[in-house]
C-alpha cells in the first residue's frame, strides 16, 4: 500500500461532507474522482489525515440543460458532459475540451468539480467555465455562495474557495444563436497529457458576417486559464478573416506567461499560443457560418 | 491507526467479500486480498493504464480508487473475459491471432479498455487516429502497438460478423 494511512469518511449528502470539512478542517482532503488526488497520495505528495469521499453523495451528480443554462453537479464525470447529445452541435468547445482530457478511463472518473477545485492551469475545465460565463456554487457551514468564474482562479492550484466549502455544482450559459462557433484546440506531446497550450474560441456573427461577441482562452501558459479581454475586443466589431485573427493572436502578448521547463521553452509557448488562437478562431468562424 | 473495512463487491458475476484499510487500492485488494492476480500493477499512479477494470461498465483504473470506494459496485476484470467454459472473447480470440503481445504485463488492461471501446459499438475504428487516441490510455513497451491496433480492428471485424 503506498498511500499513508487515513480516515476515510463517506458522506451521503452534502450537508453531511460540509460538517465532516468543517469537523476535520486543515486535516482532511475531498476526495472526488480521485484522478488528480490519489497520485498525490500514491507518491506521497500529499498524506491528509482524514479523506472524505464525495462518492457517495448524490445530489451533486446531475447535469441538465434548460434553456440557455448548463448546471453540472460537482460530481458529474468528464465523460458524462462529452456524450451529452445535445452539446455537440450547441457548443463543440465544450465536448472538444473535456474530451482532451486525459484518456476515456480518466474522464470516467474524473469530475467536473474536482477538476474546477484543483485549478491546473494546464486544465481544460477552467477555460471552459471562464469563456461560457460559468457561476461556481461554493457551499459552506453559512450556505451557498456564488463565485463568477473570473474570481475563482487565483494561482497554481490556488482557488477563491474557503478552506471550509466544497465545489457543489457549476452552471454554465450555452448560447442557442445558429450563428455561434466555438471550438477547442490544444497541443501536448502525446494524446491525453497535460497541454503545452490550449485555446478555447467562440464567436457569434450578426446577419452581415461581423462579430457581435468573442471569447478567447487560453491554459498552460499563465498561473491560471485567461480570457484574453486584448483578444475579444480585437475581435469585437470586426469582420473575421485572417489579418484580424492575427492582431487578435499578438493582443494575447501582455496576458500570458508561459514558462519554460522540459516540455517546451516559454518563447515556444507563446508562439504556439499565437497559433492556437488563429486556428481555432478560423474553426470557431467556420462553424458560425461565417468564411 | 486505521482499521479494516468489510468490503463486499460483484467481481466477474460473483459476490466476493473481504476487508481492507481505507488507503488499501482496489487493484492491491483484487491481486492480495481476493487473489484476482490478472489485473497488473505498472506505475501505480494512474499513468500505465495495466490496472484498468470495469466498474458498472464503465472502464477505471483501480490503482487510483481504494477498494472502499468499491463496495457493492460491479467488477469485471480480466479473468472476467473468457467465457465460463475458457473459450476467449472475440478480443482475446483477436489477441492471440495477431500476436498483440509480447511480455503480456499490459494485455490485461488493454483487454479492458478495449472491451469497453467494443460495447460501444467501437466508434472511428476505421480510423487510425481515433484508434489510437482511443487507445492512448495504455502503455505498451513492447509491441510498437501496431498489432494491437490490428487486433482491435480484427476483434471489431469479428464482432459485426457475428455480434
Amino acid at each position: 500500500m503506498k498511500p499513508a494511512p487515513f480516515e476515510y469518511e463517506r458522506p451521503e449528502s452534502l450537508g453531511e461532507a460540509v460538517g465532516l470539512l468543517a469537523e476535520h478542517g486543515e486535516e482532511a482532503k475531498l476526495l472526488a474522482g480521485g484522478q488528480s488526488l490519489v497520485p498525490l497520495l500514491a507518491l506521497r505528495l500529499a498524506s491528509p489525515s482524514v479523506l472524505i469521499d464525495l462518492n457517495g453523495v448524490r445530489e451533486l451528480d446531475h447535469l441538465r440543460l434548460e434553456g440557455d443554462r448548463l448546471a453540472i453537479g460537482a460530481m458529474t464525470r468528464h465523460r458524462d458532459v462529452e456524450e451529452m447529445a445535445e452539446l455537440r452541435t450547441r457548443c463543440p468547445m465544450l465536448v472538444e475540451g473535456v474530451s482532451l482530457i486525459g484518456h476515456v478511463t480518466i474522464r470516467n472518473r474524473g469530475t467536473v468539480g474536482g477538476s474546477l477545485a484543483h485549478a491546473d492551469p494546464a486544465a481544460e475545465w477552467p477555460s471552459l467555465v471562464l469563456a461560457l460565463e460559468g457561476e461556481i456554487d461554493a457551499t459552506g457551514p453559512e450556505g451557498v455562495r456564488t463565485i463568477p468564474a473570473e474570481e475563482f482562479f487565483e494561482t497554481y492550484f490556488t482557488t477563491a474557495l474557503a478552506p471550509d466549502e466544497i465545489v457543489s455544482e457549476v452552471r454554465l450559459r450555452i448560447p442557442e444563436s445558429p450563428r455561434v462557433g466555438s471550438c477547442f484546440l490544444e497541443l501536448a506531446r502525446r494524446h491525453g497529457d497535460f497541454a503545452l497550450a490550449g485555446v478555447g474560441a467562440l464567436l457569434e456573427l450578426d446577419s452581415s458576417g461581423s462579430i457581435t461577441d468573442a471569447r478567447v482562452t487560453l491554459i498552460g501558459v499563465r498561473d491560471r486559464a485567461v480570457r484574453s479581454s486584448g483578444a475579444e475586443s480585437v475581435l469585437v466589431g470586426a469582420r473575421p478573416d485572417a489579418e484580424v485573427f492575427a492582431e487578435a493572436a499578438e493582443a494575447i502578448d501582455p496576458e500570458i506567461e508561459p514558462v519554460s521547463d522540459i516540455h517546451g521553452t516559454s518563447e515556444y509557448r507563446r508562439h504556439l499560443a499565437k497559433v492556437l488562437v488563429r486556428r481555432a478562431l478560423a474553426l470557431a468562424t467556420e462553424r458560425a457560418g461565417g468564411v | 491507526m486505521a482499521d479494516r473495512r468489510p468490503i463486499t463487491l460483484r467481481v466477474n458475476g460473483q459476490e466476493l467479500s473481504g476487508s481492507a484499510e481505507p488507503r488499501m487500492t482496489l487493484a492491491d485488494f483484487l491481486r492480495d486480498e481476493l487473489g484476482l492476480t490478472g489485473t497488473h500493477l505498472g506505475c501505480e499512479h494512474g499513468v500505465c493504464g495495466a490496472c484498468t477494470v470495469l466498474m458498472d461498465g464503465r472502464s477505471v483504473r483501480s490503482c487510483l480508487m481504494f477498494a472502499v470506494q468499491a463496495e457493492g459496485h460491479e467488477l469485471t476484470t480480466v479473468e472476467g473475459l473468457a467465457a465460463p467454459d475458457g473459450s476467449l472473447s472475440p478480443l482475446q480470440e483477436a489477441f492471440s491471432t495477431n500476436h498483440a503481445l509480447q511480455c503480456g504485463f499490459c494485455t490485461p488492461g488493454f483487454l479492458i479498455a478495449v472491451t469497453e471501446y467494443l460495447a460501444e459499438g467501437a466508434p472511428g475504428v476505421d480510423d487510425e487516429a481515433t484508434l489510437r487516441a482511443r487507445l492512448s490510455g495504455n502503455l505498451c513497451r513492447c509491441t510498437g502497438y501496431q498489432n494491437i491496433v490490428t487486433a482491435v480492428r480484427d476483434a471489431a471485424e469479428r464482432m459485426r460478423r457475428s455480434p
